[in-house]
């Protein structure tokens, strides 16, 4: 389609405007709000004990749930794409279930399933252990919400790279568990680590199902999230400056994450 | 045994556990009244009034996201400028950013406080801008691959038989680009449903259906919530079963 410098020039007008109002600005506004009353208060609001014990609950969150869907996740793809066993496409059509279900059901689901009253709730709470309302339910929320990310970015790349090389270490007598960390893993390291970035912000900023399996108590059980929502909360001089900066927090975070996904999408499309 | 049935069959455990248990038990407890109770719970003035809106809202977000993304996808693949890598990445933003920080940025920006005099906070079409924020990059990212494959010399033969651009676009390129503009449409739609970590800051009375489950929830009324669950995620296996006919991957 030839399109004319006129057209040409208000379709691209079009889309920075849009980019600008809905991406740009609200993030310009974020980090002056957080920083307008000088860099030390913002640090401070930063590095309150509330801040860094919610800063450390959710790198833990993080840090259990992105390897366990990691692990899942590659299994999953490679049970997909390369096994026979009857039911794959069951298996197939369900995982993508986390991706449509709304963050609420799944902290009701939870509840339901492991609160206090729930189906096996009674048998954790019997042996001592609480997940609702504690840190495992925060873990198992986080795993529910991010947990089809690394099986879709692995398949795609597993059925594009082919079985061949596969078949010729088998040939020449590598065992599965050889093949696996010598081929198949370095033919498919771009789509995991893609896939483990994905998984990773979806973990660091996950709050709609948290919200609802979380005690939210400072110190205790509130993630940087939340702990954003409950400062937005309160009224008082500070109380909003407060929220910028646990807010500022979880962007430069999620600027790494973007920065990471920006240059692996890259490597995933040379390679 | 066949090939990988070992592993079929730990994944379907960790599936199980984590997800399909947990959602079969929403379902059980919509129902464990019985199905009368389930259809009058669904059926009061407060649920259904919350189901239209977000069924209202969901739609028009997923309307201008098409059109929006479509257009920003076009711009990213044809026109050159300088700065377009710089812009390509920040489209994946509402992914990597936490939707707190997507509330509490809009709300800065659109709320009392707002530098331009713009007040939508507590409104629907603050509800609306924020839903346009998150899901930005579904349009946007399913139609980029398309736009880059499509054959270029099939619209350059419709210009030389003298068809203008509007007819090139909507009679050649349109038809190639409509299964990745609907499928995106279709994710930004699901996610809409359900969205509510940019909401909970800006949403204030305007009462969406995960706002409804989760005050529901918080004054210990699981039925009701497990009964507008229940239709929620009727609505969620609907998308998913228009997403697997459109072929379209289901991403992020």
């Amino acid at each position: 389609m030839l399109i004319s410098r006129r057209t040409s020039w208000s379709l691209r007008g079009i889309a920075l405007l849009y980019l600008l109002l809905l991406l740009v600005l609200p993030l310009g506004v974020v980090f002056g709000r957080t920083f307008e009353h000088g860099f030390s208060t913002a640090w401070g609001w930063m590095t309150t004990p509330a801040a860094i014990s919610a800063f450390w609950l959710t790198v833990l969150v993080a840090v259990i749930a992105v390897p366990l869907n990691t692990i899942f996740g590659v299994g999953c793809a490679l049970v997909l794409v390369r096994g026979r066993a009857r039911g794959r496409a069951i298996l197939d059509a369900l995982i993508d279930l986390p991706f449509v279900v709304s963050p609420v059901i799944v902290g009701l689901a939870l509840i339901l399933v492991y609160g206090q009253t729930g189906w096996f709730g009674k048998w954790f709470t019997d042996h001592g252990v609480r997940i609702i309302y504690a840190a495992p339910g925060i873990v198992l929320a986080t795993i529910f919400v991010s947990l089809p990310f690394v099986v879709r970015e692995v398949a795609p790349v597993l059925i594009e790279v082919g079985d061949e090389q596969e078949q010729a270490a088998a040939t020449l007598g590598a065992s599965s568990w050889q093949t696996f960390w010598r081929v198949t893993l370095p033919s498919i390291r771009w789509g995991v680590a893609y896939g483990v970035v994905l998984t990773t912000a979806r973990a660091l900023g996950e709050i709609g199902a948290v919200l609802i399996v979380s005690s939210n108590v400072a110190g205790q059980t509130q993630t940087l999230p939340l702990l954003v929502l409950a400062r937005s909360d309160q009224i008082g001089s500070g109380a909003i400056t407060s929220a910028y900066a646990a807010a500022t927090e979880l962007a430069v975070m999620s600027l790494v994450v973007l920065l990471a996904m920006t240059l692996l999408g890259r490597g995933r499309d040379s390679s | 045994m066949a090939r990988g049935a070992l592993g079929l069959g730990i994944a379907t455990l960790y599936l199980s556990a984590i997800v399909l248990i947990p959602l079969a038990a929403v379902a059980v407890k919509a129902f464990s009244a019985g199905l009368g109770t389930f259809w009058d719970s669904v059926t009061s003035p407060y649920a259904a009034k919350a189901l239209v809106i977000t069924l209202v809202i969901s739609l028009i977000v997923a309307a201008i996201g098409a059109v929006m993304g479509t257009l920003v996808a076009w711009v990213l693949v044809r026109d050159e400028f300088r700065g377009k890598r710089v812009l390509n990445a920040l489209i994946d933003l509402p992914f990597a950013l936490p939707t707190i920080v997507a509330g509490l940025t809009l709300l800065a920006l659109y709320g009392p406080d707002s530098p331009f005099g713009v007040h939508l906070a507590y409104t629907r079409a603050a509800v609306i801008v924020a839903l346009l924020f998150v899901t930005l990059p579904f349009v946007v990212r399913s139609v980029q691959p398309v736009l880059i494959e499509v054959d270029r010399e099939v619209e350059e033969a419709a210009a030389s038989l003298g068809a203008s651009n509007a007819t090139t676009f909507r009679r050649i390129v349109l038809p190639s680009l409509r299964p990745a503009i609907l499928s995106g449409a279709a994710l930004a739609f699901a996610r809409s449903v359900g969205e509510i970590g940019s909401l909970v800051l800006i949403a204030g009375k305007v009462q969406i259906a995960s706002i409804v489950i989760y005050a529901d929830i918080e004054s210990d009324a699981p039925h009701a919530a497990a009964s507008l669950s229940v239709v929620l995620l009727v609505l969620a296996l609907i998308v998913l079963v228009i997403l697997r006919r459109l072929g379209g991957r289901v991403a992020h």
